[in-house]
């Protein structure tokens, strides 16, 4: 991991690592480690150099997430969702309102949410309901049934997606920063799940009423390409991958305590462990492969709208929640039942749970369904 | 120096005479001698690393599983304080 900010991220680990049971049992938002990404500037860390801020790589957010989501995936998905919607901000917004939103994340750590999916439109985040209304000059309202809102209640601000007005179609979609004090959420559901039970990604209907300046200003279908969606996948990836660590750390545990037990004849879990490591390199290897990828081409609005970009984004993310399911069930079969059970030091409960979600929360299968007729239109970029 | 130190370097004698597979009887080495030059590998670091985490009820952590600490008994025995935290 490069050394930038290792030492700031392990500080998060520790506090996300030490709450992370708890905050799994409760279901509750791991707000202590949110305190710590506060504290250690974490969330201020991908603005850009020129607004005054660390300016993070993407492959820097990636280690970062790894990091924090190897201690608690519920924490390192706060910190991975929450970078793909500030990565917006510099990279669509120009508006007096988004920079206003760009300085509180960069001087209060804002934390900022985002209200995409809603009721009635079949999970597809490109394709909106609800529409903004104008009541008038300058202010701008929407009212969003959302079926998810993670860490709403946490949050600072929440960038919510409607039609740009009335007459506008399902796909013309503008996306809006509505900061605490101008929307009201009534919960209407709550997140009762068998993984990332802390993300508290709770229903909503959002009631919101703000200034026009806090539009973005491209049109949603460019920012969710350029931005929102391969940010995502890949922060989400590298969370992913910190869950998968943290499992074959535990499996690497268990054998070199059962080798010492009798050195010079390698248990039998030696060479599962060989292959799991070996496995989770090449996992890691293409998530942050691909996290570079997005670096080198970032300001370049064509390679972003590219198809076989598009294609890797997808790619990494399918790849990657396989991976994930993957590793943590082997690396059980390693651990054994000490991993099986749930009140042990080395039990996998956590991790398997929370790696589950992975194949689900944007399904692999949508994403196919979305590569499929781009692969007949371009090819692999190698 | 701590007070197990004289345990400790008996433990990594122990282990290195039975696992280390030098080109000498480990008697013959002093504490500060290379255990390289006497024929130590890194394969069979691993072993000696197992058998003295056995003995001793230790777990060496991972920032210290390099050469530098299978150089010598001295090494070892420091890199032994170290997974005990001592300094």
């Amino acid at each position: 991991m490069s050394e930038r900010f290792a030492a700031r991220a392990a500080a998060v680990a520790a506090v996300a690592a030490k709450y992370a049971d708890e905050v799994d049992s409760n279901a509750r938002p791991p707000l202590e480690a949110v305190q710590a990404l506060k504290e250690q500037r974490l969330l201020s860390v991908s603005v850009p150099t020129r607004h005054g801020g660390e300016g993070a790589s993407m492959l820097e957010l990636s280690q970062i997430a790894t990091t924090i989501g190897a201690a608690d995936a519920n924490a390192g998905m706060v910190f991975a969702m929450h970078h793909s919607q500030a990565l917006i901000l510099w990279r669509h917004g120009t508006k007096a309102g988004v920079r206003r939103t760009m300085r509180q994340v960069l001087e209060e750590e804002w934390l900022l949410g985002s209200a995409t999916t809603e009721r009635g439109i079949g999970g597809d985040a490109r394709r909106s309901n609800c529409a903004f209304t104008y009541p008038s000059p300058g202010r701008v309202k929407v009212v969003k049934d959302a079926p998810v809102i993670s860490y709403a209640e946490a949050a600072d601000a929440i960038l919510v997606t409607g039609r740009m007005n009335a007459e506008a179609p399902a796909s013309d979609q503008r996306m809006l920063i509505c900061p605490k004090g101008d929307y009201q959420l009534r919960k209407t559901g709550t997140w009762q799940a068998l993984g990332l039970r802390g993300t508290a990604s709770d229903s909503f209907i959002l009631s919101a009423e703000t200034s026009e300046d806090m539009l973005l200003d491209d049109d949603y279908g460019t920012i969710s390409a350029h931005t929102a969606l391969p940010t995502a996948h890949l922060l989400w990836s590298s969370v992913w991958l910190g869950i998968a660590s943290a499992a074959v750390d535990q499996a690497r545990s268990t054998v070199r305590r059962q080798a010492r037990s009798s050195v010079g004849f390698p248990p039998p879990g030696q060479i599962r462990l060989a292959e799991l490591m070996i496995d989770l390199q090449s996992f890691a290897d293409s998530v942050r492969h691909q996290a570079e990828h997005f670096d080198r081409i970032s300001d370049d609005p064509d390679a972003l709208g590219s198809i076989s970009f598009a294609m890797a984004m997808n790619a990494i993310k399918v790849t990657s929640a396989n991976a994930v399911v993957d590793l943590v069930m082997k690396a059980l079969r390693i651990v054994g039942i000490a991993g099986y059970r749930t009140d042990t030091p080395q039990s996998l409960s956590r991790q398997i749970r929370d790696a589950l979600g992975a194949p689900i929360q944007i399904n692999n299968d949508r994403l196919l369904t979305n590569n499929s007729p781009l692969s007949l239109m371009a090819k692999v970029d190698l | 120096m701590s007070d197990n130190t004289y345990g400790d370097r008996l433990a990594i004698r122990e282990a290195l005479q039975q696992f280390g597979r030098l080109n000498q009887a480990v008697s013959d080495l002093s504490d500060e001698a290379d255990l390289f030059a006497a024929g130590f590998t890194s394969h069979a670091t691993v072993n000696v690393m197992l058998a003295i985490e056995d003995a001793l009820g230790i777990e060496f952590p991972d920032e210290l599983l390099n050469r530098s600490t299978f150089v010598s008994i001295d090494a070892l025995a420091h890199a032994v304080g170290m997974s005990r935290g001592e300094r």
